[in-house]
């Protein structure tokens, strides 16, 4: 027991020393830093469209890289691609298991994945020779239920799972190419860098980590949650990560400073944050509560300039599409909006 | 009723600090000081109508202008909202309403008791809402009769359970015979408090039910070891236990995973770090320049696809890039690679120059990356051939570094092969033809606009048109309005 006593007092001294150095570099605060920029004007988005057609609760939906089509996942087992402008249902894949949890759209718009309880990724092809969409691939071998999954190309994907690993896939033979390990409880969530080199994770350890796609490590490990963190995504410069929790806070960090900049809370938000999305400037921060509600924030001022109610339940996801145009919410309620 | 231990209500276990509880524990004190009278809490008093009072209540008015005030809320709408979310989780509820909201109005709510806290983890069984529903029939008041949705619980319930139907019945009469002991007032009361427990555990259908769980966090939400507590007291074999699977254990360290740890943690110290303040200047920097790009905070012109159902918009877009996208091209060459307009421009722009292959390079790495493993060894060394190697037709400059490393890395063909060369080439261009690029006559075209008049003038021309074929009326025919229109 001796050895291990040790290990731990290093690691002990050793995260004393960062604390110090880390002192070291905040010579201020974002607060500081943005005490002369004014808060942005009052954000009134309405909802626009209501997409209307899944029979139970939403529990994720993805946009494409295109600019109006989009894809949800629901506890009824449907995937349904959506082109938002006019409402209409462009694909609904029924699935085999309906305790899907995550899904996502290729950059190239050939293909889509979800997982959930079955622990597994499937992979369907969207732009198959008969038309039909079928099922491609079954990435299997996680050990616990599929939190999220997101394609780095046609060819690659990552997954995140409640075995508390995410697992990077070669979608042609089916194989784990990578296997990142590290986090001490489930991961909840991951996103992909804007250069595609990167990726991160939240998980249920109260910390979200960074990696490094192509060698695998993990180069930072962000913490400061006081629960589950259910909610990640790169803040549009590629160096900052946005964080939702349990904890009713959202927070900012940077990596290239490797700390915390600032959190997002209001004393009269008591409901955990379930999912988040960067506006295309970064400048707005929209996460979505289990309150129901949708809280627009002022991501260098944190302040609250907006609100969108209008879902009946839980907001289960959001996201904005990527020229920033509409952002779409969808709910356990069974509905999807676009609002802006 | 089973009133249960006082003792320990409301305070959570320490160990469970499941998600629900933080949000609980919130909420808890909220409702504590909102009934704490001597501390400013809300007015709870005893109300006549007509020829009866109505005990402990306050108006759900005097709840909204609580929580604005001591929660610096600044809008009613919201304090709405707050007050409906915590209504939803049964901490008070209107007293003669299934529908837990809060209403800024007249409306009589009561506060829940602490026994029936969502805190104490209560995932009442149905034979318990039986024994309830039962007894709520042996009752004979008017304001305890089954509304139309109990009616039809009450009824499946029956066929669910009709093998224990008697002990069920037995169980109710007891209950009975134990509420009729209690005083007038405080059986008003806590029948009000039980119905509104049930009004949470079994919502009126159409109503959120607050105990639905996210099937993520079910797991670990509560010891599933625990004994599920009965609301009336019954302990019996066919309480089914918690048919969640056992939790699986948090991983415990090992030494391995502490000397991971050692080793992360010395790499974090050696790590150099960007000074906070220009981390912040970065970041304000980034945002200033991208929020006229941003559709949520600069309104978009002309006009916003969704609202208008008009994709000219995009149409445009598509079309010519228009100046403010072009401008963006200036931002870094990362922004100008990202936009397919923009890579089509620089790529003509080195073409004219002959020094295309920088790009072309870049591009085929990036190709490279994304392609399926089966390609990438042949599609590799195709690379190699195109660009680096002797006699290469495309020949790109590489420092001697970083060739070694790729003619290394190229024996055993990768998708990241050409990572070192890549990320080299990509710093040439910034700093040598992207600079040059942008001071290029056929961006500054670009930027100005002086080839084509902006898209704007036609569209204000045609509907200038419109104005004046319309005021024209009639005398028009079909075939001189289009000859009109087609010689503008």
């Amino acid at each position: 027991m001796g050895e291990m006593e040790q290990l731990r007092k290093e690691a002990e001294s050793l995260k004393d020393q960062i604390i110090v150095a880390r002192k070291g570099f905040a010579d201020t605060t974002l607060q500081e830093a943005v005490a002369g920029t004014a808060v942005v004007s009052r954000v009134q988005l309405k909802t626009r469209k209501t997409l209307r057609g899944h029979l139970a609760k939403i529990y994720a939906m993805h946009w494409g890289a295109g600019l109006t089509q989009c894809v949800s996942a629901s506890q009824d087992g449907k995937l349904i691609v959506w082109d938002t402008l006019s409402t209409n249902k462009v694909n609904a894949i029924p699935l085999k298991s309906s305790w899907v949890m995550t899904c996502a759209y290729a950059p190239s718009g050939n293909l889509v994945a979800c997982g959930g309880l079955d622990n597994m990724c499937s992979i369907y092809n969207l732009k198959g020779k008969d038309g039909n969409v079928k099922v491609m691939r079954e990435l299997a071998s996680h050990t616990g239920y599929l939190s999220c999954c997101r394609f780095v190309s046609d060819s690659e994907i990552i997954t995140s799972s409640g075995d508390c690993t995410c697992i990077l896939w070669d979608i042609e033979t089916g194989t784990e190419k990578t296997i990142f390990a590290g986090h001490l409880g489930d991961c909840m969530s991951l996103g992909v860098a804007p250069d595609f080199k990167s990726f991160i994770s939240g998980a249920c350890d109260y910390t979200a980590k960074h990696w490094d796609i192509r060698d695998g490590n993990c180069t930072h490990t962000l913490s400061g949650h006081e629960s589950d963190v259910n909610a990640i995504g790169f803040f549009p410069n590629g160096n900052g990560i946005l964080t939702g929790s349990d904890d009713a806070t959202c927070k900012l960090y940077d990596l290239r400073s490797d700390q915390e900049l600032i959190t997002y809370q209001d004393a009269t938000i008591m409901c955990g944050v379930t999912s988040l999305a960067p506006s295309l400037s970064g400048r707005l921060l929209l996460a979505g509560y289990d309150d129901f509600n949708v809280n627009i924030w002022d991501a260098l001022k944190a302040e609250r300039v907006g609100v969108l109610a209008g879902h009946d339940n839980r907001v289960s996801c959001i996201g904005v599409s990527s020229d920033g145009m509409a952002c779409c919410t969808g709910s356990w309620d069974s509905f999807l909006k676009i609002w802006n | 009723m089973a009133q249960g231990h006082q003792s320990g209500v409301g305070i959570a276990d320490p160990d469970d600090d499941s998600p629900n509880m933080i949000v609980f524990r919130k909420i808890e004190d909220v409702v504590s000081r909102l009934q704490d009278e001597k501390e400013g809490g809300v007015a709870i008093r005893t109300v006549k109508s007509f020829l009866s009072k109505i005990p402990s209540v306050a108006a759900g008015s005097d709840i909204v202008q609580w929580l604005m005030k001591h929660l610096s809320i600044e809008e009613t709408v919201e304090a709405v909202h707050l007050g409906s979310l915590i209504a939803a989780h049964g901490y008070f509820f209107p007293i003669s309403d299934h529908v837990l909201t809060l209403k800024d109005d007249g409306t009589f709510y009561r506060f829940q008791s602490p026994y029936f806290w969502p805190s104490n983890c209560w995932e009442p069984e149905n034979t318990d809402y039986a024994i309830y529903l039962c007894k709520r029939t042996m009752q004979n008041k008017a304001r305890l009769e089954l509304a139309d949705y109990e009616a039809e619980n009450l009824a499946r319930l029956q066929r669910a359970f009709a093998r224990k139907w008697e002990f069920i019945f037995m169980q109710a009469e007891a209950q009975v015979k134990i509420d009729r002991k209690k005083d007038k007032v405080e059986r008003k009361i806590l029948d009000s408090q039980e119905r509104a427990f049930w009004d949470v555990h079994r919502p009126v259908p159409g109503c959120v039910n607050t105990t639905d769980m996210d099937i993520r966090k079910c797991r670990r939400e509560r010891n599933p070891q625990r004994v599920k507590k009965s609301v009336y007291g019954v302990t019996e074999e066919s309480q089914s236990q918690s048919s969640q699977p056992p939790s699986q254990p948090c991983r415990t360290s090992t030494k391995e995973d502490v000397r991971k740890e050692i080793s992360f943690l010395n790499t974090q110290l050696d790590r150099h770090c960007m000074k906070m303040s220009k981390v912040a200047e970065s970041l304000i920097g980034y945002t200033e320049q991208f929020m006229e790009y941003d559709p949520f905070v600069t309104p978009t012109e002309p006009s916003n696809p969704w609202i208008s159902d008009d994709t000219t918009f995009w149409d445009i877009e598509a079309r010519d890039p228009h100046q403010h996208r072009v401008k963006r091209w200036s931002f870094s060459l990362e922004e100008a690679l990202k936009d397919p307009a923009g890579r089509d421009q620089f790529l003509k722009f080195l073409e004219s120059e002959f020094s295309s292959e920088n790009l072309r390079f870049w591009l085929a790495v990036q190709d490279l990356k994304r392609r399926p493993q089966q390609d990438v060894c042949v599609r590799a060394q195709e690379i190699w051939q195109e660009f680096l190697a002797e006699g290469a037709p495309s020949s790109i400059n590489l420092d001697s570094h970083s060739y070694e490393r790729t003619s290394h890395n190229i024996k055993d063909p990768g998708r990241y092969s050409f990572e070192d060369a890549q990320e080299h080439i990509f710093q040439l261009m910034k700093s040598d033809s992207y600079s040059r690029f942008l001071r290029s006559s056929t961006y500054q075209d670009l930027l100005l606009a002086r080839k084509k008049p902006p898209p704007e003038s036609e569209q204000g021309r045609r509907t200038s048109l419109e104005k004046f074929t319309r005021s024209m009326g009639k005398s028009l025919t079909g075939k001189r309005l289009t000859g009109l229109m087609q010689s503008s």
